[in-house]
């Protein structure tokens, strides 16, 4: 075996659970690699402004992934972000992931922590338009849309608080909303629907998004009568929740129907020596502050591991 | 402000010169928002193995950068970051928004391929 390639421990996935278990696992002497499909921090990076984290009154995600980033390198945790994993092979005492380069590593254990991502609507006309009318970040777009109409797709809170949010640019904001109520907390409702500036489309899903060079319209389905309808809008941003990145895991280990990883108590999953941490497991409260007890959990059972099975083979070395 | 190891352009001499003095160039011009830092980091990673393309970034709320914002490739254009791709001082392809790694290295292999030498 090549040993340059060979680590104690992969993760995949340098989100906020990632980092935590390079950080953890590292600081431990374990050999660990960080392999990371998108760009550091994850999710965590479109997060504006974090005033929920513990002994930081009020940090960007975009910093703290990359205090993160750096204490887990410091510790000697080796980190290939933008990679795209072609195969895994997790049964056995050796693990390998392969990438689309060809390239592979192999290691005694892995720690899937490959989160999850903006749920998209894949409807005609959504990957042709985004940045060109269709997006799914406010904070970043939103002033391209001053003194326009616009549409926010989604009932959840997120929807309706960068609904809420985009007034301060749009002249005009409608919620679309595929059921007859929301699934918002109360108060993000009550601040939407106070908002003079949004109304509301209930119990409608987008049918297709059209324009030539930049988003003009959508087709609007109403779900009780049928009925199409076409919308002049400027821009629509879609806020319908997250999908976890478990695709590649599929039939390999043990999910729920939402494609969410089962995990025990210490992270551990169906597959001996691979553990699991973050969005991407099944787990009611997606926080940074849960994904990084999720990292911490995992590493520490994924050193354990690993020490008992250094163990077992100095002992049967023994014999 | 950008906080990113890239080469940053500051001024529209800045923009002049780097694409007249160099053959290819990609331009990634944003703010630190969530669509535009995975582009940067791209580019990043990028530089070594495309030494023959010079890559930058421009902050988009410099006044500066209405160089790349007035662009007429730019029209239609409601998604940060602006990506140009530049050569011979000549904008060859540009993007709005997130862009992936595949997406962003079949870009630079069409437009900028190296020449093989005989």
């Amino acid at each position: 075996m090549d040993t340059g390639n060979h680590y104690d421990t992969i993760v995949i996935g340098g989100g906020p659970a990632g980092l935590t278990a390079g950080i953890y696992l590292s600081r431990a002497r374990v050999k660990t690699l960080i392999l990371n499909e998108g760009a550091a921090g994850g999710q965590m990076v479109l997060t504006h402004e974090i005033a929920n984290y513990p002994g930081v009154e009020t940090i960007s995600g975009y910093q703290l992934s990359a205090i993160m980033k750096k204490q887990a390198l410091s510790f000697g945790c080796k980190i290939r972000s933008n990679i795209s994993i072609a195969a895994t092979e997790l049964y056995g005492d050796i693990k390998k992931i392969t990438l689309s380069d060809g390239s592979y590593y192999t290691s005694d254990t892995v720690v899937i922590a490959s989160g999850g991502r903006p749920r998209m609507l894949g409807i005609p006309g959504e990957d042709e338009l985004r940045g060109k009318g269709i997006s799914y970040c406010a904070t970043c777009d939103g002033d391209f849309f001053t003194g326009k109409e616009i549409i926010v797709v989604g009932g959840g809170n997120s929807a309706l608080e960068e609904a809420v949010s985009l007034t301060k640019y749009a002249r005009k904001v409608t919620v679309v909303h595929q059921f007859d109520h929301f699934q918002a907390f109360e108060y993000a409702v009550r601040e939407a629907e106070d908002n003079p500036a949004i109304n509301f489309l209930m119990e409608t899903v987008v049918a297709s998004f059209d324009g030539q060079e930049k988003l003009e319209s959508v087709l609007l389905k109403n779900l009780r009568t049928d009925e199409l309808t076409r919308l002049r809008t400027d821009g629509a941003f879609i806020f319908i929740g997250y999908v976890p990145n478990t695709e590649f895991l599929r039939g390999v280990i043990e999910m729920n129907s939402s494609g969410e990883i089962i995990v025990d108590d210490h992270m551990a999953t169906s597959i001996k020596g691979v553990f699991a941490a973050g969005d991407s497991i099944v787990k009611r409260y997606r926080q940074v502050t849960t994904a990084v007890g999720d990292g911490t959990i995992a590493a520490l059972a994924a050193t354990a591991y690993i020490n008992e099975m250094k163990m077992q083979r100095k002992e049967t070395a023994v014999i | 402000m950008l906080y990113t190891n890239l080469k940053h352009l500051e001024t529209a001499e800045d923009f002049k010169k780097a694409v007249s003095e160099n053959e290819n160039v990609m331009i990634i011009c944003g703010r630190m928002g969530p669509m535009c830092i995975p582009v940067y980091e791209i580019a990043e990673e990028l530089e070594n193995e495309y030494s023959h393309v010079s890559f930058y970034d421009m902050d988009f709320d410099n006044p500066a950068s209405s160089v790349l914002r007035s662009l007429p490739e730019t029209y239609g254009f409601m998604g940060l970051p602006f990506t140009f791709y530049f050569k011979n001082g000549k904008v060859v392809k540009a993007t709005s928004s997130i862009q992936s790694m595949d997406q962003v290295k079949t870009i630079l292999n069409s437009e900028f391929p190296v020449a093989v030498k005989a």
